[in-house]
C-alpha cells in the first residue's frame, strides 16, 4: 500500500497514487476549518466548497470506490455538523461524489488540468443536484435546481480545484 | 451467507452507506434531538481552532493595519516631508483604534440604555461550512446563559436567532437564510407582515396586500409577534416594491444590520417578550406587547392578515431540527 502502482488493462495505463501519512486527514480538517472560518472575514469564500474539492481529489487519485465513498461520507457528515443542515444531507451527496470520482478515476486518466477542470465542474453541479434532490424529497424544501450563481460557483470551484490539486499532487509518494 | 462478488462490493457498500444516511435524515426530521451528538462533538472539536483563528486573524490584522499596510503609504509619501509621514501614521493608527472603540462603545451604550433587558455580547468566530446556509458561530454558549431561539441583534438591527447552543459556542441562523424569519411591521404605517430571508442579501416582506401603500425607504421594525424579538427593533429599509402576484406585493428589504460584516453581536438572554427603550426620544415605552391589529381593508387584506398570523405563530419553530 505504500508505493504507487499501475492498473493495466489493454492499452490503458492508470496510476493509483498513495500519499504521505496523514495527508488525507490533514487535508480534510484543513478544508473544513478554512470553509468554516474564512467566510467570516471574506464572505465571497463561501462560494467555494473545499470539502467537496478534497473529496473529488482523493477519489480521483486513490481510485478505490469503497475508500472514495467512505471518505466522502465522513467529510460530508462533518460538513453537516458544522452547518445548520440535517446530518446526512451533505453526507449523502459527498458519498455519491466520492464513489463516482473513484470509479471514474479508475477508468480514465485524470491528471491533465483540463480533465480535472471539467470533472470538478461536473461533480460540483452533480453534488448540488443531489443536495437539491434530497432537500426536495426528504426535507420538503423547494430549492431551485439551477441558478446563475450555481453556474459561476461551478466554474470558480473547478478553477480553484485545478490549483489546489496541483499543490496536493506535491504530497504524493513518488 | 451470500457471497458478494468483489466487483460489486463497493456498490453494496455505497447502497448501505446511503441508506443509513437517509435513515439518519429521517430520524432527525421526526425526532428533534436525534443525531445531535456528532454535531456537538464536531463543533466542540472545531470551535477551539476557530477561536484561535479569530484571535490570530485579529492579531495579524492589527499588525497589518498598524504597520505593513502603511508601508505602501510610507513609500508613496517618500517625497513628502517626514513630519507628514509621522502624522499620517498616527492618524491611521488612531482611526483604526477609534473605529474599534466606536463599535465597542456602540455595543456598550446599547447595553446601558437597555439595562433591564438581559443580554450578553459575543464575538463571531465562524460561519457555516456550506454556502447555502447563512449561519454564524459565536464564542459564547450555554455557560453564558444562551439558549435555543434567543434573539441576536446589533445596535443597528436584528441579526438572527440562536438555533443551537453548545457549552461555549452558539450557532446563529442569520436573517438572510431561507429558513429565517421575523415578525415585523412597517414603522410609518404599522402594516404587519413577517420578513424572511431569501438566501440573497435582501430580505423579503411576504404578506403585504397590493392595496396597502408602501414606499421605498420606509423603515421596517420588529412587531414583537414572534415572541423572539422585542418590538420596534430595526429590521431594515424597504429597497424594492412591486405589485406582486395577487393579493400580495413583492417587497424587498435591505437589512439594517451589516450581516456580511459581523464581528460582535448581542444575544438577548430571554425568550420572553421584552419592551426595549428606543435609542432616540428617551421615552421608555411601557406598553404591553402589541396585539395583532393589521390594517385590514378588504378580503385580500384579510387573507393577508390570516397568513401573517399563521406564519408568525409558526416562525419560532420553523427550523426542521
Amino acid at each position: 500500500m505504500n508505493d504507487a502502482f499501475d492498473l493495466r488493462s489493454g492499452e490503458t495505463h492508470i496510476e493509483v497514487h498513495k500519499f504521505r501519512g496523514g495527508t488525507i486527514l490533514f487535508a480534510t480538517i484543513f478544508a473544513l476549518l478554512v470553509q468554516a472560518f474564512l467566510p467570516v472575514y471574506w464572505p465571497k469564500v463561501a462560494t467555494l466548497d473545499l470539502p467537496l474539492l478534497i473529496t473529488i481529489y482523493f477519489g480521483l487519485s486513490r481510485r478505490n470506490p469503497s475508500t472514495g465513498l467512505l471518505l466522502g461520507m465522513v467529510i460530508g457528515l462533518l460538513q453537516d455538523s458544522l452547518s445548520k443542515t440535517p446530518l446526512g444531507l451533505f453526507g449523502i451527496a459527498k458519498t455519491l461524489i466520492g464513489y463516482l470520482a473513484s470509479s471514474i478515476g479508475a477508468k480514465l486518466d485524470t491528471e491533465h488540468p483540463a480533465a480535472r477542470f471539467a470533472l470538478t465542474g461536473v461533480f460540483f453541479a452533480l453534488h448540488q443536484g443531489i443536495v437539491v434532490l434530497v432537500q426536495r424529497l426528504l426535507l420538503a424544501h423547494a430549492e431551485p435546481w439551477f441558478t446563475i450563481r450555481l453556474a459561476v460557483a461551478a466554474l470558480v470551484n473547478a478553477a480553484v480545484g485545478v490549483v489546489l490539486y496541483f499543490f496536493l499532487d506535491r504530497l504524493r509518494k513518488s | 451467507m451470500v457471497a458478494i462478488p468483489s466487483r460489486h462490493r463497493s456498490l453494496v457498500l455505497l447502497t448501505i452507506v446511503v441508506v443509513v444516511q437517509v435513515l439518519l435524515l429521517a430520524l432527525q426530521i421526526t425526532r428533534e434531538s436525534q443525531g445531535s451528538l456528532i454535531r456537538v462533538w464536531t463543533v466542540s472539536a472545531v470551535s477551539p481552532f476557530e477561536r484561535a483563528g479569530a484571535w490570530g486573524v485579529s492579531k495579524v490584522r492589527g499588525t497589518w493595519r498598524h504597520y505593513f499596510a502603511l508601508s505602501d503609504t510610507a513609500r508613496e509619501n517618500e517625497r513628502l516631508k517626514q513630519e507628514n509621514d509621522a502624522l499620517k501614521l498616527q492618524i491611521s493608527q488612531l482611526r483604526a483604534k477609534a473605529s474599534e472603540a466606536d463599535r465597542l462603545a456602540g455595543l456598550l451604550n446599547f447595553r446601558e440604555t437597555q439595562e433591564r433587558v438581559p443580554m450578553v455580547g459575543a464575538r463571531v468566530i465562524g460561519s457555516s461550512a456550506d454556502a447555502n446556509s447563512a449561519v454564524i458561530y459565536l464564542d459564547r454558549g450555554q455557560h453564558d446563559g444562551i439558549k435555543k431561539n434567543m434573539g441576536v441583534i446589533t445596535p443597528d438591527g436584528v441579526v438572527g436567532k440562536v438555533i443551537e447552543s453548545f457549552s461555549d459556542t452558539a450557532q446563529v441562523l442569520l436573517l438572510t437564510d431561507r429558513d429565517s424569519g421575523v415578525g415585523a411591521m412597517i414603522e410609518e404605517t404599522r402594516i404587519q407582515s413577517p420578513v424572511g430571508g431569501t438566501g440573497e442579501p435582501l430580505l423579503s416582506m411576504k404578506y403585504v396586500s397590493n392595496d396597502d401603500e408602501v414606499k421605498i425607504g420606509e423603515h421596517v421594525v420588529t412587531s414583537g409577534m414572534d415572541r423572539i424579538f422585542p418590538r420596534d427593533l430595526p429590521v431594515g429599509t424597504i429597497a424594492e416594491v412591486k405589485v406582486g402576484a395577487p393579493p400580495f406585493k413583492f417587497i424587498r428589504v435591505r437589512p439594517s444590520a451589516q450581516l456580511e460584516k459581523l464581528e460582535e453581536v448581542i444575544v438577548l438572554l430571554t425568550t420572553d417578550p421584552v419592551v426595549m427603550k428606543k435609542k432616540t426620544g428617551g421615552s421608555d415605552s411601557a406598553a404591553p406587547p402589541p396585539q395583532a391589529k393589521p390594517a385590514v381593508k378588504d378580503t385580500a387584506a384579510k387573507t393577508a392578515a390570516g397568513k401573517r398570523s399563521q406564519e408568525q405563530a409558526a416562525k419560532p419553530a420553523d427550523n426542521p431540527r
